[in-house]
């Protein structure tokens, strides 16, 4: 099996579903000639042809509107958004229009299409090339999030996405891209959605996370496992919809729960999560479910604040340590 | 209108009483703190005093009989109501709205008396500690919260989480706290609680080992698999009153902690069981506690008590003739320790979470072996005592714990432990805290011993001192120089000290 990086998972995902199957269509800014900005969909132009990769002008309500218009005549079209922080323009057209066409239209149509878009802080892209959005679209009934963690599942995932029959939103941590590699194999296989994967086995918290959470909690857990703390992580990889049953599981094992996200803490995901394990398993906790989450303000461009916002592993640690005295 | 008395929380980890006697007979009329009843409990036999005034109605529980804290003991009437013909008030001095325990209670110190008898319980273990004690009356719901309580401690915190009736919660909220003994602050988390709930554990018994003396996960799942890991050992009783059940079996075999449940597993043909005393089972729980919760640090100097070998010779005769009993080294060691407490305060102090929590008066308890155990009385405000004082009040507090006339108060509030081990003829020891103090000291025997006095051996009197403390309080050095002091303080007597 072949160690890849996160972004080639990307690329192989698309390259085999455009060549399984004729109606899966790629567009966005610079995703065709140019192969992406991060080289996302290098090569699929010369292979696959300008009319089923297609270069878009810079308007982010048009390549939404005309991805969800190509869907519902037939195509699965993935479209890219260069940067999450640039989805913004395109709110109006994936939660008005996308989110809502199966149940408006009784289920005659629906609206296969994949919005996939970098995003995330770590790399010093300053306030417009670092934001996390995927609260923003947490809300809206009729929109699945997906956030892969590791290449292995990034490529089946964004496979399982792709054949949804409904609107996804596929948000890919830019500082995993190339720092994130792993095994990946040779050909066709999915992940299914909404499933999450126990990323460690542990016996007395639950980190609770996905994407780059996934790799901080990991880290957190060896480092805590030395001082006898057995940390397991729960990496959601789909967050809407969530994995009730395998929250569930590992709360009733463990018993204390730490969320982990880089998104701002307010109104987060992770408050969702804690909210729902507090209604459905109250009398399974033996301590406060906590989070770890980035600071509510917005992500600085100098290098030492933007690492002073973001969680880290050292706050993980802290958190799981608080925990495991409590 | 009457007044339901419950039977009270003598102290930390009581969890039930046996009735000794009534002093006052069904129909007999009691004035408020007029001494009511006798109650036995595991750690001292104390009498209780009347909350209110009034005459006795029905008494519940018999001479003899253990209950539970909160179980009611007795009713008693104001006097005025049916089965009272014989009214002693004026009607006019007592309308019918303002009955006279209300009234009697309404006076005292802003601590009225509650006469509905769902308060009862709590009322009456509000009260009932301070009857005998003048010192207590200063206790008040502010000191719950300027103290917190010791970790693991009380029956009254993780108990009353424990107690489905809501009795408990009511009987930590109310008692009043003494000194540091305070009620500890209902924490269990829901997971615990569930736990204790399909397991019937009563929390008070464990002993916590997460923040705070909070009952984990962990403990509680050791606690049952070693409670069911002992067969033998019956389900443990809730130590709350249910009021459907107000009189508790009596508890000869109770598991008291995990401390009995692995060594009540099978005997062996070689081995005799010896069954546990209520003071055995409390002494077996305080040890283990104090252990669990303070990381004990020892040290030990040695003192040259010639001077004071002397210097009590000379006192001893006139001594007698005076007073009438042996003039013992043990106020001298007590005075020398209440003054290097003024001056290590650190050490007259005990752990909070929020932080060092100092004493600002100093009552020094003085280990007291007694048949089948061991008690520390109290000798309060022991800085305020001359020698001479001390050893009044020492003489006073052994002599009723050998007759077991020691009441609640004798027991309660040390700040520090001073035990005169050496009587024993012990040279070395490893004292453990009396929790929540900070430390304790021991005097070792007195031996002669050849010493290097200016170059030249010397026969002097030798006596070490042991000293334990809680090493989350402070550290060596603070230690080691209280232990300085104390020592330079003894070495200090002589023929000219005063002991009035």
């Amino acid at each position: 099996m072949a160690v890849k990086t996160l972004i080639e998972a990307v690329t192989e995902a698309l390259s085999e579903e455009m060549e399984r199957d004729s109606s899966v269509i790629v567009l966005g800014e610079d995703v065709g000639v140019h192969g992406g900005v991060f080289r996302a969909t290098d090569g699929l132009h010369k292979r696959f042809g300008a009319e089923r990769v297609i270069d878009t002008p810079l308007a982010e309500l048009g390549i939404a509107g005309v991805a969800i218009g190509a869907a519902m005549n037939g195509l699965r079209p993935v479209a890219e958004i260069q940067f999450a922080d640039y989805i913004h323009p395109a709110y109006d057209q994936i939660v008005n229009e996308a989110a809502k066409i199966r149940y408006r239209s009784n289920g005659t149509f629906t609206c296969p299409i994949v919005v996939r878009a970098p995003f995330g802080a770590g790399v010093h892209g300053g306030l417009y090339h670092s934001q996390s959005v995927e609260a923003l679209f947490y809300h809206v009934p009729g929109l699945k999030i997906v956030i892969p963690s590791t290449p292995y599942d990034c490529k089946g995932l964004l496979k399982a996405s792709i054949r949804d029959p409904d609107p996804v939103l596929f948000f890919e941590h830019k500082k995993s891209y190339r720092r994130i590699k792993g095994e990946v194999p040779e050909g066709d296989y999915t992940v299914a959605l909404s499933q999450a994967d126990v990323k460690r086995q542990g016996q007395d918290i639950s980190v609770i996370t996905y994407g780059v959470g996934v790799h901080l909690a990991l880290e957190a857990a060896e480092q805590i496992d030395r001082e006898g703390v057995s940390v397991e992580v729960l990496d959601l990889r789909t967050i809407v919809p969530m994995d009730k049953e395998s929250i569930a599981r590992s709360v009733a094992k463990t018993s204390k729960v730490l969320i982990v996200h880089e998104d701002n803490k307010t109104g987060g995901v992770g408050a969702e999560i804690a909210a729902t394990i507090a209604e459905d398993h109250f009398d399974e906790l033996d301590g406060p479910i906590l989070r770890v989450a980035g600071a509510d303000t917005h992500i600085p461009y100098a290098p030492t604040l933007e690492e002073a916002v973001i969680p880290n592993v050292d706050d993980v640690v802290t958190a799981l340590r608080r925990l495991a005295a409590y | 209108m009457s007044t339901s008395i419950s039977m009270p929380q003598l102290g930390e980890s009581v969890a039930e009483g046996t009735i000794g006697k009534w002093l006052k007979s069904p129909g007999e009329r009691i004035e408020r703190d007029e001494p009511l009843v006798e109650v036995i409990t595991d750690k001292v036999n104390a009498e209780i005093p009347s909350p209110v005034a009034g005459v006795i109605e029905r008494i519940v529980v018999p001479e003899g009989q253990t209950v539970a804290v909160g179980t009611e003991l007795v009713v008693i009437g104001d006097g005025v109501g049916a089965g009272e013909p014989s009214a002693t008030r004026a009607p006019a001095a007592a309308p019918a709205e303002l009955p006279a325990g209300q009234l009697t209670g309404g006076e005292a110190a802003g601590d009225p008396v509650k006469p509905d008898p769902r308060d009862a319980a709590a009322t009456g273990q509000e009260r009932v500690p301070q009857g005998p004690t003048g010192a207590a009356q200063n206790a008040s719901p502010a000191a719950i919260q300027d103290e917190p309580p010791a970790p693991g401690s009380s029956v009254g915190g993780y108990g009353a989480t424990a107690r489905p009736d809501g009795q408990g919660a009511t009987t930590a909220a109310t008692t009043v706290p003494r000194d540091g003994d305070a009620v500890t602050p209902t924490r269990a988390s829901p997971l615990v609680r569930r736990l204790a709930r399909e397991h019937a554990v009563d929390l008070s018994q464990i002993a916590g080992s997460g923040v705070g003396g909070r009952v984990t996960k962990d403990d509680i799942l050791g606690y049952i698999e070693s409670r069911e890991a002992a067969p033998s050992a019956p389900a443990p009783q809730r130590v709350g009153a249910p009021s459907d059940t107000p009189v508790a079996p009596p508890r000869p075999d109770a598991p008291a902690a995990p401390v009995t449940a692995a060594s009540s597993r099978g005997l062996g043909e070689d081995e005799e069981l010896v069954p546990l005393t209520p003071m055995r089972r409390v002494i077996a729980e305080h040890m283990v506690r104090s252990l669990q919760t303070s990381p004990h640090a020892w040290g030990m100097v040695e003192v040259d008590v010639t001077p004071l070998v002397a210097a009590r010779e000379s006192l001893v005769k006139e001594w007698k003739a005076r007073e009438g009993f042996e003039l013992t080294y043990l106020p001298f060691f007590v005075k020398a320790v209440v003054e290097a407490l003024r001056e290590c305060p650190v050490l007259n102090a005990r752990w909070s979470d929020q932080g060092v929590v100092l004493k600002r008066r100093v009552h020094i308890g003085v280990a007291v072996a007694v048949q089948d155990g061991l008690i520390v009385p109290v000798i309060k405000d022991a800085d305020q005592k001359s020698i001479g004082g001390l050893a009044l009040a020492a003489r006073d507090l052994v002599t009723r714990a050998r007759n077991g006339r020691l009441a609640m108060d004798d027991l309660q509030g040390g700040t520090f432990t001073v035990n005169n081990t050496g009587a024993l003829g012990s040279i070395a020891s490893g004292p453990i805290i009396n929790q929540p103090q900070a430390g304790i000291i021991t005097m070792e025997a007195i031996v002669k011993r050849p010493m290097v006095r200016d170059d030249a051996i010397a026969i002097r009197s030798m006596m070490n001192a042991c000293l334990a403390f809680d090493h989350r309080v402070t550290d060596g050095a603070e230690a080691l120089r209280f232990l300085q002091i104390v020592k330079r303080r003894v070495e200090a007597y002589g023929p000219g000290t005063a002991i009035y």
